[in-house]
């Protein structure tokens, strides 16, 4: 099976009845994504995409058997809306939207320590694509047909990026088990970390894409990790290599403050990590090619 | 989104934290007033832009009299300021801070940040005020001393006190160094700061514990639920195109070379511009339109990038997604009807619909390089430049 999402899993959209809601649910539905119903606060026993209309997160939980959601809420109030989602006993909370104060991602991380390992919720973004498991399921914006199945697991930042990696594999014939859009935001839900470490689990995953770019940690940790614990190859594209100094570069998170943060740094580091860097963004697919092609 | 000096005093003066005596003038002649109204025989007169090492640049003036506070001020008033980090444009001073002067006895370090890799909010602090925190952490690492913030209980009193102890504060100062590094902590989470610096922080030959020099800055994300911050955004001191795009939804910074771009998602901007970086050219800006690229926004694009007149080549690089490539395209074409760029323009589209969107530019009248690669693209820009 995929990481986080199955073929079966079941997906509430909340901010459903909004244009967003409305728009990315019906491309989830074309695409095969098992959409049960969503949530807007006020319309709760309502029907729409001919699906079923909650007023809390709680109630579709209970009426549905939801394990997953996706927020197209505003950013003012999304940190409720992850919370709440936290609380219901969702398993996987995809957070499209971009603009939520950092401040209120700390609340939301902080929220979820309630909750034991067992029980806690996966977030995934803000400010990302969310997820795709090509053939299987979407939880997220992207271009479904860009993605072929396969056993390629791409984590990315950024969203259009990780589109290009896709399509860059797509046009050399390699496929895609998961792909994950962890996001822009200084302070998100899931990091590279996470996400490579579910991806040494997974046995449909032979080798991992991480696509970062300037500011944070991020990178790094996972880099480290990888060097300790990880058995199949990582591949390293880090983006912002003209990026001046102390400048936020769209993503709120691209910032270079610290030593280690730049794209060079961050380049050294993950080589000496053993991480295998594709150096410029147009061979990201020939570069996995290179490295498939070893294995 | 950063504000003055004189504004990130007067709100940690709100949070219980001593500031000199001061106020905040326009004209020579209110400085003079001013400086009698502060009263005291010696004033800093400190030109209010959003830069650190003032000093250096010659913007902070030590006077000893209102007579040279008012010559002070007019030789400061309507003048670009250059320091090490305005860039050799540097900012233009609107706004002169009069202060009393303060005998220090002891310059000392206290800043406040976001710390991604813990994710809260760590204070820092140095008994080497006077210096940037990068100078510190290169030459006295061993000064410096950090406290993490729990956020959902916010900074605690023994905290305060081991930082103020750590900073070999005097027992009977303990409580103001205490007082003033909580008030710090509180204006950062209440006001959806991300950064608070005080450098230095003083403490004075009369034992007052005073706050010298501030700086903060808050969440462009968070300024909806603060208005009473975000009033305080001075665009004179911002880059004219770069308030002309965050006033119209546009992520953009304006950089150093002569090749523009236009771009939807950050990430894939900053991978074209390292593509043209590589191809041996230099970017102009960073612009990212959006993952969506609405035909607004792409207008709205090449309007800015035409106000920047070291542009000599336009690079598009747009990978549609749910927005198709065709409707992208429409959306270009519409946009050029409107808008005289008078340079080489370089198109690549990618994703969906490519190929319906690259048959309505080759149809169009549009004068135009197509690419079809990210590495096409950069190097198809590169040559239009050296032609």
């Amino acid at each position: 099976m995929a990481i986080i999402i199955e073929k079966n899993t079941k997906i509430l959209i909340q901010g459903f009845t909004g244009k967003m809601g409305t728009f990315h649910a019906e491309e989830m539905i074309k695409y095969g994504s098992n959409v049960v119903g969503g949530v807007t606060p006020g319309k709760g026993g309502q029907k729409h995409l001919d699906r079923p209309v909650f007023n809390t997160v709680k109630d579709a939980v209970q009426q549905t058997g939801a394990t997953a959601s996706i927020l197209f809420v505003p950013p003012a109030f999304a940190a409720d809306s992850a919370m709440e989602a936290a609380d219901a006993g969702i398993k996987t909370c995809v957070a499209i939207v971009d603009g939520i104060p950092s401040h209120d991602m700390i609340k939301i991380k902080r929220y979820m320590k309630r909750y034991s390992r067992n029980e806690k919720m996966t977030l995934v973004g803000p400010n990302c694509a969310g997820i795709i498991s090509p053939g299987k399921s979407m939880l997220g914006i992207m271009p479904g047909h860009i993605y072929k199945e396969g056993r390629v697991g791409i984590i990315s930042r950024s969203g259009t990026l990780g589109y290009e990696a896709a399509e860059q594999m797509k046009n050399l014939g390699i496929g895609v088990s998961t792909s994950v859009g962890i996001g822009g935001d200084p302070i998100n839900g899931s990091s590279f970390r996470d996400i490579i470490e579910k991806f040494e689990k997974d046995d449909e995953t032979d080798v991992i894409l991480m696509i970062g770019e300037i500011g944070g940690p991020q990178e790094v940790a996972a880099g480290e990790f990888a060097k300790e614990n990880m058995k199949k190859p990582v591949i390293g594209y880090i983006a912002g290599l003209t990026a001046p100094k102390g400048r936020v570069m769209g993503h709120a998170g691209a910032i270079v403050s610290a030593y280690g943060e730049s794209a060079i740094e961050k380049v050294e580091i993950l080589k000496d990590c053993g991480v295998i860097i594709s150096k410029n963004p147009s061979v990201m697919g020939d570069t996995v090619k290179s490295v498939l092609k070893k294995m | 989104m950063d504000i003055h000096e004189y504004q990130a005093k007067e709100i940690l003066s709100g949070f219980g934290v001593t500031i000199p005596r001061g106020g905040i003038v326009y004209s020579p002649e209110t400085a003079e007033n001013k400086a009698r109204e502060i009263g005291g025989s010696k004033w800093v007169v400190k030109a209010q832009i959003h830069s650190g090492a003032r000093g250096k640049a010659g913007g902070v003036i030590v006077c000893n009299s209102p007579l040279e506070v008012a010559q002070a001020t007019d030789k400061l008033l309507g003048k670009k300021l250059v320091t090490t980090q305005t860039g050799p444009e540097g900012k233009i001073v609107n706004r002169i801070y009069i202060e009393e002067a303060t005998d220090i006895e002891k310059e000392l370090y206290l800043g406040l940040v976001f710390d991604r890799a813990s994710e809260s909010i760590m204070v820092v602090a140095s008994t080497e005020g006077g210096m940037s925190v990068e100078e510190i952490a290169k030459e006295k690492p061993d000064s410096i001393i950090r406290s993490k913030i729990e956020v959902a209980v916010g900074i605690q009193s023994f905290q305060a006190r081991e930082l103020a102890f750590g900073l070999g504060i005097e027992p009977e100062l303990i409580r103001r160094a205490s007082e003033t590094i909580i008030g710090c902590a509180k204006a950062f989470s209440e006001l959806d700061a991300t950064m608070v610096e005080v450098n230095p922080l003083v403490i004075s030959k009369q034992k007052q514990i005073l706050a010298l020099d501030c700086k903060m800055s808050f969440d462009n994300n968070a300024m909806f639920r603060r208005d009473k911050v975000s009033e305080l955004r001075d665009k004179t001191q911002e880059d004219e195109k770069e308030v002309y795009a965050s006033d119209r939804g546009l992520n953009y910074v304006s950089l150093e070379g002569n090749i523009g771009n236009i771009i939807n998602g950050a990430g894939l901007a900053m991978a074209s511009m390292d593509m043209i970086k590589l191809a041996g050219g230099e970017p102009a800006n960073f612009l990212d339109v959006g993952g969506g690229a609405t035909p607004e926004k792409i207008v709205k694009a090449f309007r800015l990038i035409t106000m920047d007149k070291k542009v000599k080549v336009i690079l598009v690089n747009i990978f549609a997604g749910i927005n198709r490539c065709d409707w992208v395209a429409e959306g270009i074409v519409q946009a050029l009807e409107k808008i005289k760029i008078g340079v080489p323009l370089v198109i690549r589209l990618a994703g969906t619909n490519v190929e319906k969107g690259n048959k309505i530019l080759r149809e169009s009248k549009l004068n135009y390089i197509e690419a079809n690669t990210l590495e096409d693209a950069a190097n198809k820009a590169v040559a239009a430049l050296n032609k």
